[in-house]
């Protein structure tokens, strides 16, 4: 067996053994804490490939969110009988395995022809043009889902089955990391990281700049997908508020609090901003304040993240990370 | 045709509130090359100072309801707006940029006052916390020496940005009340007619006094040394510091300006539609912004007319079309615009940029 398919192995042994005893030992409010960190590392990962690895300002994070987690639960909600039906024999377990996998490839396949959709007319766009057209496709996103009634519309979408537990999300936080993680270590993510340092220098070495500027943020909008989908299959219910233009921000927070284009950085983000909100809730009704404060000064004392790019296997690439 | 023509009205005072917002926007754009998402938050203060102001025993027993009320209000909610705007930017923009002490002393005190209210409640465990908390700011700074990163960079501002737009909207909700307020009349409203046109006086006063502000505006940055000050800052902040310009006060002054327009803005709208709220910022902000970006941003030509076709595109939206997608028609003419001339319409070159 080659090495990296036992790894695999060992590491889906893992998440099995945790999620059959992680509820009890940390007890269900942790548990459900532990598994907005996970979908929140896929977030983080995959937007810093936009932002941190090719450079490009995307605030629209949070509208592949939606159409991924609304693109799940439909596929789930509406065509849950008819899948079920046609696998009489699997187990509940394995039909709801499956049921789970459709709805996420569903989710991906849509998201990657929303992000291909958006990001062939935007990426023209440079700068913090491009930065306000992307929030503006977020937030046309968000109000077109409010007016749907058929996904719940401004009542939001109730009764979506919990398909999606720890294992899961943690089985697709691998997967992110581990592809994002290949990408930009191949040719692919060298000719991301030259778009970042100097377009116009990358452009006269050859590299296609619009075609893997699109490639990224297909590649990125997708993986948000994906952990929309598993968001909406772990909260089991999900409404356009949830997807407003400030939850992009708090995804752009997590990966420049954690160091811009470094998945360490967008994993320590992840962890720092959600579980640090989980934190201050013994502030009352400060606890948004103080964590405002917070984000405010650490930009100021410590503007290249937490970790800058320093990464923790592998090459570094581009050490220098400039924002931008 | 006249219902039409009474939604172009509408639409034209709607619009001419969108502008007033949309210059601060284009204003520290053109000086900074910053998104100041704080902005939208300037302009909720500025409908609640006015608020408090208007419903204040000065303006209520010795000034009554009458034009001088009025402008006392209206002016006075400016100031506010002007000193809030310069503190944003003295306390979160500037340190990382120009050298600027006591950072860590102000945030420090600010939450600290937030500490010691939760703990006690009351003037003396706020006061007491602040103290506690600016002390140890001050400590930290002078002592210790934990020295902002002079390092500049668009995406760290913009952050920052976000920071303290979400720091004044929570803030809001504590001092303010989370439960929407509603904004007093302030000027009598009766409907006038024009030329057979029945047009609300509140709407003839918020666009004569968007007009006049417009104007004072363009007079302020076109014919005083200060305005030419801001252009050249605007045009290149490098060259205008060894020309001996006082970079570090213009951009002060911006944020002042901008900010007051956003506090003039935030009277005005409140004056049409009274419900106020910590978070009404949002998206007249955002749709500002939209607006100073669809004119082209870091001109003031092009804020006034973005402005204007997003309250009449908004305007027309809701009375001929789906109501409910009132707040992506916005995003939609952007798109639109920014794909046919990517600079904004009136982006081009370095023409009247501030």
């Amino acid at each position: 067996m080659k090495g990296w398919a036992l790894w695999w192995l060992v590491g889906v042994a893992v998440l099995v053994v945790l999620e059959l005893t992680l509820r009890g030992v940390v007890g269900p409010y942790n548990y459900q804490i532990l598994g907005l960190i996970g979908i929140n590392i896929i977030l983080a990962v995959s937007l810093n490939l936009i932002n941190g690895y090719t450079g490009q300002f995307s605030i629209g994070h949070a509208g592949f969110y939606a159409v991924g987690a609304y693109t799940c639960a439909a596929v789930v909600v509406y065509g849950g009988e008819a899948i079920r039906g046609a696998l009489p024999f699997f187990p509940a377990l394995a039909q709801d395995a499956v049921l789970l996998f459709l709805g996420l490839g569903a989710a991906a396949v849509v998201t990657a022809v929303a992000g291909l959709a958006v990001g062939i007319p935007s990426l023209r766009l440079r700068g913090d043009y491009l930065a306000i057209v992307t929030l503006g496709f977020g937030e046309i996103i968000r109000v077109v889902v409010l007016n749907v009634d058929s996904i719940g519309g401004a009542r939001g979408f109730a009764g979506i089955p919990q398909l999606a537990n720890f294992f899961w999300i943690y089985l697709f936080v691998l997967v992110t990391i581990v592809v994002i993680h290949n990408l930009v270590h191949s040719g692919f993510g060298r000719a991301f990281v030259s778009i970042r340092d100097d377009e116009i220098a990358a452009e006269a070495m050859g590299v296609d700049t619009t075609r893997y500027k699109i490639l990224s943020f297909v590649i990125s909008s997708m993986f948000a997908g994906i952990a929309g989908g598993l968001f909406g299959h772990f909260t089991m219910y999900l409404h356009p508020n949830s997807f407003t233009f400030l939850a992009s921000f708090y995804v752009i927070i997590m990966i420049v609090v954690g160091g811009l284009g470094s998945i360490e950085g967008a994993i320590l983000g992840a962890i720092l901003v959600t579980a640090g909100l989980e934190v201050l809730r013994g502030l009352g009704p400060f606890r948004l304040v103080t964590f405002a404060a917070l984000l405010v000064l650490v930009m100021i004392y410590r503007p290249r993240g937490i970790l800058g790019s320093w990464t923790l296997f592998g090459r570094k690439s581009g050490a220098k990370a400039r924002p931008r | 045709m006249e219902t039409f023509l009474q939604q172009v009205v509408n639409g034209i005072s709607q619009g001419s509130a969108y502008a007033l917002i949309a210059l601060g926007y284009t204003m520290v754009y053109g000086v900074l090359r910053l998104i100041n998402f704080a902005h939208a938050d300037v302009y909720m203060i500025g409908a609640f100072s006015g608020y408090y102001l208007a419903n204040s025993s000065l303006v209520q027993t010795t000034l009554g309801t009458s034009v001088f009320a009025a402008v006392v209000v209206m002016v006075g909610a400016m100031a506010i707006c002007a000193c809030v705007g310069m503190l944003i930017e003295r306390f979160a923009y500037r340190p990382g940029r120009s050298p600027a002490p006591h950072v860590l002393p102000f945030w420090l005190g600010i939450l600290g006052a937030g500490f010691g209210y939760q703990a006690e409640g009351g003037a003396i465990p706020i006061f007491f916390g602040s103290s506690v908390g600016a002390m140890v700011g001050f400590f930290l700074e002078r002592v210790v020496g934990i020295r902002p990163e002079r390092r500049y960079s668009s995406l760290k501002v913009l952050i920052v940005a976000i920071g303290v737009s979400l720091f004044l909207e929570n803030g809001g909700q504590i001092v303010f009340g989370a439960d929407p307020k509603f904004f007093p009349q302030i000027i009598p409203t009766r409907p006038v007619q024009i030329g057979g046109l029945s047009v609300d006086s509140q709407r003839i006063v918020v666009l004569g006094v968007a007009i006049l502000l417009m104007v004072l505006l363009n007079l302020v940055v076109n014919y005083t040394k200060t305005g030419k000050a801001m252009r050249a800052v605007s045009f290149n902040i490098d060259a205008a510091r060894l020309m001996g310009i006082n970079t570090d006060r213009i951009i002060a002054f911006t944020f002042a300006l901008g900010s007051a327009l956003a506090g003039a803005g935030g009277i005005l709208v409140s004056l049409m539609y009274p419900r106020i709220d910590p978070l009404m910022g949002i998206m007249p902000g955002l749709k500002a912004f939209v607006a100073a970006v669809l004119g082209g941003i870091g001109s003031i030509t092009g804020a006034m007319l973005g402005g204007l076709i997003i309250g009449l595109a908004e305007v027309m939206a809701v009375g001929y079309g789906q109501s409910t997608y009132r707040d992506a028609i916005a995003f939609v003419i952007l798109v639109l615009i920014l794909l046919v001339k990517p600079t904004g319409i009136m982006g081009k070159g370095m023409v009247d940029k501030v």
